[in-house]
Order: structure tokens, then C-alpha cells, then sequence
């Protein structure tokens, strides 16, 4: 039988800032659409992704409410990523930095998100055929 | 034969450190490595044809595979039918494909 696939993304930017979030999500997306497994260490910023607490809001500058607007939340394509890779035989590991947590007072996270530490990462990436680090500027 | 991945999603207009992974995009290459170069992002920018930056159309003839993200592209506004020579449009699935097949891979 052979070995399942292991990938590793670390993570970097806040959530709404920049299109490095964008495109690692469709990154993970297509990794675990495959049924690999994959691991995500969120450093800094990039805890704020799975916040639990993200809300929708209205756009008064166009006249919309909340529901209309529609806003995306990366809470919510965190739960979905998780669901998909569960869906299709794969493991999604998303694991948090917990003092970057801290510091930002992020402390409620979606379901299946864990919390942990740089060390998580080494171990990751010791045990991932590759590792790609999406650095902040 | 050692292959490498160098994903630029930096604008080299605006970004003129962009050129330093051209550079090594085509040290890797001259040194016998297969070398891909992905463009994402605002990195796609200069995959436009006419834009002035001649630095993609001779990596691409050197060998090296130069690839924009079709989304990005398509976010602005870019046709694939319109990239400066030697530039191919692609999806997202080839990142992936490269990092599963434990390919060295960068990230600027």
C-alpha cells in the first residue's frame, strides 16, 4: 500500500489583508480534494483565520445589509477545508500558534482546529513530502 | 536532475526584487536543474504582452517553464491569449502537483 501524500503550508498573513490568503486556501482546497494529508501551521497573524468570533457586516457605502453583502469569512472556509478533507479520506491538521493566540487575545477557534506551538511545525514538515511557508512581507 | 518551483507573486513594477528570482530561476536552469517559475497574484502583471519587461520572454526561452495563475489572470482582467512569449497560462493544480512531487519550492 502506498504512502498517503503530506503536505505542509505555513501560514502568516491576518485574515482580509492580502491575497496570499486567498491563494493558499485554493491551494489547501485542491490538496484536499485529492485526499491528501495535509498540515497547516498559522503563525501570527494567520491565527486570526480561524477565529470563531469573525461576524459578517453590511456595506452602507453600497447600500447592502449583512446578507446581502455576504461578506466571506475565513472561519468559514477553514470549517469547510477541514469538511472536505474529511469528506474525501484525507486529514487536514490545522494547528495554531498558541502564543501568537495569545498576544492577539484569539483564543475561540472553529471546531477541529487545535492549538500548538513552532515545534508542531518542526514536526510537521520533518513528517511532509514538502513544505511550502508562505511568508508576510 | 534536481527541480525547483519559485512562486512570484510580487508585482516586478512595483517589486524590483522580483528580479533577483528571475536571477536565480536562470542560475538554477544554466546549472542543469529543472526550474518552474509560477506566476501568482500581482506577480502575473508582468506576463502582460507589451508590457516592458523583456526578463520572462528570455527565462522562457532559456528553459525555464514560466506559468501564470489563470485565476489571477483572470481577476485582471488578462487573457491567456495575450502573455508576453513564452508564458503559459495554468491552474493552481500545478503548485500542487509540484509540491507532491517533493519539488523545491519557494515562495516570494
Amino acid at each position: 500500500m502506498s504512502k498517503r501524500t503530506t503536505l505542509t503550508f505555513a501560514l502568516m498573513d491576518a485574515p482580509f489583508e492580502s491575497a496570499r490568503t486567498t491563494t493558499a486556501m485554493r491551494m489547501i482546497d485542491v490538496a484536499t480534494r485529492r485526499g491528501y494529508d495535509v498540515n497547516i501551521f498559522a503563525y501570527e497573524g494567520a491565527v486570526g483565520l480561524s477565529f470563531a468570533h469573525q461576524k459578517r457586516h453590511a456595506n452602507a457605502v453600497h447600500g447592502r445589509d449583512a446578507d446581502q453583502e455576504d461578506h466571506p469569512l475565513t472561519r468559514e472556509w477553514v470549517v469547510a477545508l477541514l469538511e472536505q478533507a474529511a469528506q474525501t479520506g484525507g486529514r487536514l491538521d490545522w494547528v495554531n500558534c498558541g502564543l501568537c493566540c495569545d498576544e492577539r487575545g484569539a483564543l475561540d477557534h472553529v471546531p477541529g482546529v487545535r492549538r500548538g506551538s513552532p515545534a508542531d511545525f518542526w514536526r510537521m514538515a520533518s513528517s511532509s513530502d514538502n513544505t511550502l511557508v508562505i511568508a508576510t512581507r | 536532475m534536481l527541480r525547483y518551483l519559485l512562486i512570484e507573486s510580487r508585482d516586478s513594477f512595483e517589486n524590483r526584487d522580483t528580479l533577483n528570482v528571475i536571477r536565480m530561476a536562470d542560475a538554477l536552469a544554466r546549472a542543469g536543474s529543472e526550474v518552474t517559475l509560477f506566476l501568482v497574484e500581482n506577480g502575473v502583471l508582468s506576463a502582460r504582452r507589451g508590457a516592458d519587461d523583456m526578463a520572462l520572454a528570455a527565462l522562457a526561452a532559456s528553459g525555464v517553464a514560466v506559468l501564470a495563475d489563470e485565476f489571477s489572470l483572470s481577476e485582471r482582467g488578462m487573457s491567456a491569449n495575450r502573455l508576453t512569449a513564452g508564458v503559459r497560462a495554468a491552474p493552481i493544480d500545478v503548485l500542487v502537483d509540484h509540491l507532491a512531487a517533493g519539488t523545491r519550492t519557494l515562495w516570494h
